[in-house]
């Protein structure tokens, strides 16, 4: 129900020289759900903050529909921030937690009551209402934390590194809730996480901040097809770079003269390509065909990573984990690299 | 308590106890004597006769007792408020914020207690002559904060020192005002170190005996300038019942005060246990 600007948003901390976040600018759609990605120190929460109210900017501007909000009081933005740790008033019970902030804004007792109650019927903790937050499992804190959150039905709703502490079985059952609530209810959410994957499984779109900069807002799939940068690449588990020169269509360089999809850019640059779109074999029409050299096989489980050697060029390949019996070291290996799954950055 | 002790350190337990009330309830004993006794002389191991007389008068208007009882009820509260309205924030601003001078701050607070107030208080009688405050109530309020300010800053800083501000920008994200943040959040929070602080700074200003003297110029008398008054007039009888009056608050703080003390929480719960 807002949209979220931020215009050239810079913090400066006292006493520090080089800004903790140094002109960010970021368009969040109405209802949209925007990860705020980057390593720990980037920024992020301190952009989290601002928006929030807890913290002034140095310079820049943060509006809601237009309208600038840099004058309005943390409790009257109607921005609700969910702490990574989760931040239960640990001297009220689990109800009045959830009801918090329908006291604070004067609502009747019973209307208060009710409403905690379908709340936390909402985050599928109905019967611990009574409890003290303490007596609460790290799951259903962050739950609750949810809960007292959404009862305002704020306009923007804010999320600190929402899944990173917990556990694997519950990380999938908790985004579920967090996407099911926050489509449900329309509200724009803005959420920061260091994992990229997090973001990936959670957001509408990603951006990513590295060293207190924006380096690419977009959709969570164009990070892995077509980075803007070495650093953004690397940031989501890319592998290959190899330098070379572009002519928009060609790339030269030492695995030979590959062909680009439309859209390369052109002149020097490095060549990348995520290491699951490595395709085993010469390929139908022996387009961008390479014979390497397997050097090292990796199994990880999930996945088997194998280290490749075209000429003195090393390429990293992801391969079905069920065949490493059919690879060795030492063992010669075509593959080809399919245009479409290149990129030059 | 584990059941599984050893004895050694059971013995040791005892012993502790042993010499605690020794140290602390024996010398109360012939001061209760004393405040039923008429005359109690050499060899006698008790009294020969017991008397109330002592009591009555202490409790008649005569005595002026009980006014200064309410007196120094009156002072001592006072004296606590203000403590805390001024040692919450500084509390807070030394538990939590590191500053420019921080460590000469927290030796100006401590000072008082290495400081002997007697130094103090003659320069601070000048000033309260120039100002009017000499001789009176209010006077002796404000000269008691200089012991006790030290109890409550120490107490508040502890508590703040392992307080988590985030809690207050939680509210204040949940919609709560500065003021109901305060109330809400963070005054729960500190509750145990202001229950604790404020009882120790009644039980200082309860106990000064120099700076009231001094600064209330022997007009403000309180039960300890009373109960010195009748000690060097030799009247052991009114002066143990007027002790025993005197050592009541003491008794209660510590009951109530226990738990606290002893690192369980649950400030005032604690009284029904006991």
């Amino acid at each position: 129900m807002t949209h979220v600007s931020i215009k050239e948003l810079t913090k400066v901390y006292p006493g520090a020289t080089t800004p903790s976040l140094d002109r960010l600018s970021l368009e969040i759609p109405t209802g949209e759900l925007t990860a705020l990605l980057g390593p720990s120190g980037c920024g992020k929460t301190t952009t989290m903050k601002m928006i929030a109210g807890l913290l002034e900017p140095t310079s820049g501007d943060v509006t809601f529909d237009g309208r600038s909000v840099l004058r309005d009081k943390p409790e009257d933005r109607g921005v609700v921030m969910v702490f990574q740790n989760y931040l239960l008033f640990p001297y009220m019970s689990v109800a009045d937690n959830v009801g918090f902030g329908l006291k604070m804004r004067k609502k009747d007792p019973a209307e208060i009551k009710r409403r905690v109650g379908e709340m936390l019927e909402l985050v599928k903790l109905p019967d611990l209402g009574d409890r003290k937050p303490s007596a609460l499992s790290g799951g259903q804190q962050q739950r609750v934390a949810l809960a007292r959150a959404l009862i305002v039905q704020p306009n923007v709703l804010l999320l600190d590194e929402p899944l990173s502490n917990l556990d694997a079985h519950l990380r999938f059952e908790m985004r579920d809730l967090i996407r099911s609530l926050q489509q449900e209810m329309g509200i724009t959410t803005i959420f920061v996480t260091h994992d990229q994957e997090e973001a990936v499984v959670l957001a509408d779109r990603v951006a990513l901040i590295l060293d207190g900069q924006m380096k690419q807002y977009d959709r969570a799939d164009v990070f892995y097809k077509r980075p803007i940068d070495e650093a953004t690449a690397r940031f989501f588990g890319g592998h290959n770079f190899i330098p070379g020169t572009s002519d928009g269509h060609v790339f030269d360089c030492a695995l030979g003269k590959l062909s680009l999809p439309e859209g390369a850019t052109t002149g020097a640059g490095k060549l990348t390509f995520r290491p699951e779109n490595v395709r085993i074999g010469a390929g139908p029409d022996a387009q961008n065909a390479l014979t390497s050299t397997i050097a090292e096989v990796i199994y990880l489980g999930t996945q088997t990573r194998l280290k490749l050697r075209v000429g003195e060029t090393e390429v990293d390949a992801v391969v079905n984990p069920n065949e490493i019996e059919s690879y060795a070291v030492g063992d010669t290996l075509p593959i080809h690299l399919p245009s479409a799954t290149l990129w030059v950055i | 308590m584990s059941t599984a002790e050893s004895i050694p350190m059971r013995s040791f337990r005892v012993l502790t106890g042993v010499v605690l009330i020794t140290w602390l309830v024996l010398p109360l004993i012939p001061l209760a004597i004393w405040s039923f006794a008429r005359g109690w002389f050499y060899p006698d191991l008790l009294p020969k006769t017991w008397t109330l007389r002592a009591w009555e008068y202490a409790m008649s208007d005569t005595a002026g007792v009980l006014d200064s009882l309410w007196l120094t009820i009156g002072i001592s509260l006072a004296a606590t408020v203000l403590s805390i309205l001024v040692g919450v924030p500084a509390g807070r601003a030394l538990g939590m914020y590191k500053f420019r001078g921080k460590e000469i701050v927290e030796l100006m607070i401590l000072a008082p207690t290495i400081v002997p107030g007697i130094a103090v208080v003659l320069g601070i009688h000048s000033v309260f002559i120039s100002m009017g405050l000499n001789n009176t109530v209010w006077g002796v309020i404000l000269v008691h904060l200089i012991p006790t300010l030290p109890y409550m800053v120490l107490v508040m800083s502890g508590i703040f020192a392992n307080y988590d501000p985030a809690f207050e920008a939680q509210a204040r994200s949940l919609g709560a005002s500065p003021l109901k943040t305060f109330w809400y959040v963070t005054l729960p929070a500190i509750r145990p170190g202001i229950i604790v602080g404020g009882l120790f700074a009644f039980l200082v200003s309860w106990s000064q005996y120099i700076l009231t003297l001094l600064i209330g110029g022997g007009r403000v008398e309180t039960l300890p300038l009373l109960l010195f008054n009748f000690a060097t007039a030799g009247r052991n009888d009114i002066t143990g019942a007027i002790g025993m009056i005197y050592i009541l608050p003491g008794i209660i703080i510590l009951l109530l005060t226990a738990k606290h003390l002893s690192g369980r929480s649950g400030a005032v719960g604690g009284f029904g246990q006991i």
